[in-house]
């Protein structure tokens, strides 16, 4: 049987604002980082609902996207946490303030 | 004809920048005394040839040479335009002539110093501003060489800026001469707000438009008062009147061809030929006409009774412009512009001869101080006349020895005998004696100011009477300018065996030149009595000419004006006879001041204190401002002009630090305003 959109739209949602609430709450650059990937790959999740539904494979096309993209960014993002551990010895995002005005 | 105009503004300004940047860059250049002379002078007898050829195939038709359009906006469009006319020929002739003579002339005054190349620079710069002066045809081009002659006063007056007074002497001209300046800016508004609008096309300030009937006819009897006033406040400051000559007398600070050519011949008649030009205007504004006159011929007596008292032979010739330029003003009072003109003509001639002529004393009187130096007379060389007593010399006055002196002169005339016949000549034209220059310019002024009295203006005959105690003082100071330094015995130390000599042969030129002009140069004004004047018709043309003059009903009877051709030859030989054999200056030298001392009595303090001119000014004027810009301007910049630019900045400094807060450096904050924006976005999109 075929679920309906709104039930796939609505995990994404849910994923989504877990993966909002991850970045916005949690300290650990890490679980952040985690987060950040949450919402990417609730975002995938709608384009793959709405192509599925409306038989456009273009939908489908921009997951690869945001895969590889998303593949690009944690090699940064990781490089870049370990930095930061490298300088601060610390993954605590309350410490590194280093943008204070 | 456009290239001839072309030319001869050009060339002055091409060799000035020539001279001025080969002797700037090029070191060696410098040395060339006679490559710099010759080429400046070149650059001043080139554009003279070139005017005597202009003025030969005149035809009494004014030209106007247009170059192109300097700027434009709106109901302004002002040309570079020229104007060949009568006034403009006869003037630039003068400066050209004379210029050019001065220029031959400074070739040897000049050898020697080391700032020969920036010198002939100048001199060029002069007369190219001097000749935008003249030919201009507009009157932003004229202010143009107003300005133009300006700076290039400040530049020569100040030329030996090593020494302090002289550069205070400069800025001194220069301050005094941005008074009249104004005026004359003001001057310009005024008729540009009249006219724009109300004539055909745009207007340019333009002479031929604005000398129209129908444009006069624009302007209200107190605006074309005010206007003439202004144009004469202008006038005031080039040409040293009252109140603003003070600048005049210190000016002689510069090179003695300076003092010739721009504080004599040429620059300080500018203010009479602006009046000459606009005499069509002024003519109807007749208030001004009477203050111009006696303005003029206050003026003149002051520096009259000021010059007989003076010592320095450039302060009486200086005192001397300054009254001279008196008559001249009294002339264009009175209506008589082409007279004005006529002994702005003569007075070049004998001025500039005068003037040369002190300047070849000053040039013996130095070779006769550089030697008494060498013989230690003067302790020169570090020591002072008190360290070394046994060599110290009496001087006829008190300080140092002054070459400018004349108290140090005396009996010159067998040592420099081309200089004293020439200055002999020209001081007996100044002094008004016929057949000479200036014995028909100025009767002819003389006769002028009678004329207007006698056709019911009474303050005229106040004006003629003054002009006429004038003449006297006139033909005696400059007698006694004459008797001091030639004549009599020499009374500088150790005049047996120190001679000064006759100068070098392009000082002498000029000299003989400008003597046989003084000799000459009357006989284009004759009067009436005598076949009339030749300048008179040119400039004015029946009417038809540039230079405008007034209608008098009555004319002076023959007899009224022989006599007084009869009487302007009496003052004048009476004076020159009074100062040579009465009070003898020559055999007594400077003892005979004591009879003109008792004479004038307490005068005479006054007229040696120059009136205490500059002291009042000093108090009046100068002191008040600086004293207000100390105690006002001055703690008013400090507290309110840099306490509102700080005040600007504390403010910004003050919000910049509290919004400062904002940022914390938590990127989690960041994020957080982030989404609280992406949903006020959304809810604005939901519910909008």
């Amino acid at each position: 049987m075929e679920l309906a959109l709104n039930w796939y739209l609505s995990l994404s949602a849910v994923l989504f604002v877990i993966g909002v609430l991850g970045v916005l709450l949690r300290r650990n650059a890490i679980v952040i980082f985690l987060s950040i990937e949450l919402m990417l790959n609730a975002a995938n999740l709608a384009l793959v609902a709405f192509s599925q539904t409306f038989g456009d494979v273009n939908g489908q096309v921009l997951v690869f996207f945001v895969m590889s993209v998303a593949a690009a960014e944690v090699a940064v993002g990781l490089a870049i946490i370990i930095a930061l551990f490298r300088n601060k010895e610390t993954v605590n995002v309350n410490e590194i303030n280093l943008f204070r005005g | 004809m456009h290239t001839t105009v072309l030319l001869i503004l050009i060339l002055p300004l091409a060799l000035a920048a020539f001279n001025g940047l080969m002797g700037l860059f090029v070191p060696a250049y410098r040395k060339n005394e006679w490559l710099i002379g010759g080429l400046g002078t070149l650059a001043v007898a080139i554009p003279f040839v070139l005017t005597v050829k202009l003025f030969l195939g005149f035809h009494g038709e004014a030209e106007v040479v247009h170059f192109f359009t300097w700027m434009a906006a709106g109901d302004l469009q002002i040309e570079f335009a020229y104007r060949i006319d009568q006034l403009s020929l006869v003037m630039t002739l003068v400066v050209t002539g004379v210029g050019a003579l001065i220029h031959l002339y400074s070739i040897g005054y000049m050898h020697g110093d080391s700032g020969y190349w920036r010198f002939f620079a100048y001199l060029n710069l002069f007369i190219f501003a001097m000749l935008n002066l003249v030919l201009a045809e507009n009157l932003l081009v004229l202010f143009l060489g107003w300005e133009g002659v300006g700076l290039c006063s400040y530049l020569l007056i100040g030329f030996w800026y090593t020494d302090l007074k002289n550069s205070a002497a400069a800025n001194k001209a220069f301050i005094v001469n941005r008074i009249g300046d104004f005026a004359f800016l003001l001057a310009m508004f005024v008729i540009f707000a009249v006219v724009t609008g109300k004539t055909d096309g745009a207007f340019g300030l333009d002479f031929t438009t604005l000398l129209a009937p129908e444009t006069l006819g624009l302007f209200g009897a107190g605006t074309l008062l005010a206007v003439a006033l202004l144009f004469f406040v202008g006038a005031t400051g080039k040409s040293a009147q009252i109140p603003l000559f003070v600048w005049l007398p210190d000016a002689m600070a510069g090179p003695t061809p300076v003092s010739a050519l721009i504080h004599a011949a040429t620059m300080v008649t500018s203010g009479l030929y602006l009046l000459a030009r606009l005499s069509p205007m002024v003519l109807m504004a007749p208030t001004a006409m009477t203050i111009i006159a006696i303005v003029g011929a206050l003026t003149a007596i002051m520096a009259a009774t000021i010059a007989i008292t003076q010592n320095d032979i450039k302060r009486v010739l200086a005192y001397s412009t300054v009254s001279q330029l008196g008559y001249m003003f009294l002339a264009a009072g009175v209506g008589a512009y082409f007279v004005a003109i006529f002994h702005v003509m003569t007075h070049a001639f004998f001025k500039a001869c005068l003037f040369l002529g002190s300047g070849s004393v000053i040039h013996g009187m130095h070779e006769v101080e550089h030697e008494l130096e060498h013989k230690g007379f003067l302790g020169s060389h570090g020591k002072s006349e008190e360290e070394d007593p046994l060599m110290a010399v009496e001087l006829p006055y008190e300080g140092k020895f002054d070459a400018q002196d004349m108290r140090t002169m005396g009996g010159l005339k067998r040592f420099m005998p081309l200089t004293r016949w020439t200055f002999l000549i020209a001081t007996l034209a100044i002094a008004g004696i016929p057949p000479l220059a200036g014995f028909f310019s100025k009767d002819e002024i003389l006769f002028k100011a009678f004329e207007l009295g006698y056709n019911g203006h009474v303050w005229s005959y106040f004006v003629w009477i003054i002009g006429l105690v004038t003449a006297v003082l006139t033909a005696i100071y400059m007698t006694r300018a004459y008797l001091l330094t030639f004549e009599g015995t020499p009374r500088w130390p150790d005049a047996m065996d120190t001679k000064p000599h006759e100068s070098p042969w392009t000082m002498t030129v000029p000299l003989v030149v400008l003597a046989a002009l003084s000799v000459v140069g009357g006989f284009v004004g004759l009067p009436a009595v005598l076949g009339g004047s030749e300048i008179h018709h040119f400039l004015v043309h029946d009417g038809h000419g540039p230079v405008a003059e007034p209608h008098h009903e009555f004319h002076v009877p023959v007899a009224i004006e022989w006599g007084l051709l009869f009487l302007g030859l009496a003052i004048a030989a009476g004076g020159v006879l009074f100062a040579w054999f009465v009070i003898r200056w020559g055999s007594r030298g400077p003892e005979a001041d004591t009879s003109v001392k008792r004479f004038f009595g307490p005068l005479y303090g006054t007229f040696s204190r120059k009136y205490s001119v500059d002291e009042i000014y000093q108090k009046w004027v100068v002191n008040p401002v600086v004293n207000s810009a100390r105690k006002i301007f001055a703690p008013f910049d400090e507290s309110a002009v840099d306490g509102a630019v700080n005040g600007v900045a504390k403010l910004v400094q003050g919000i910049a630090l509290r919004l400062r807060g904002i940022q914390t450096g938590v990127v989690q904050h960041y994020a957080l305003a982030l989404v609280l924006g992406v949903v006020v976005v959304l809810a604005l999109m939901l519910l909008g």
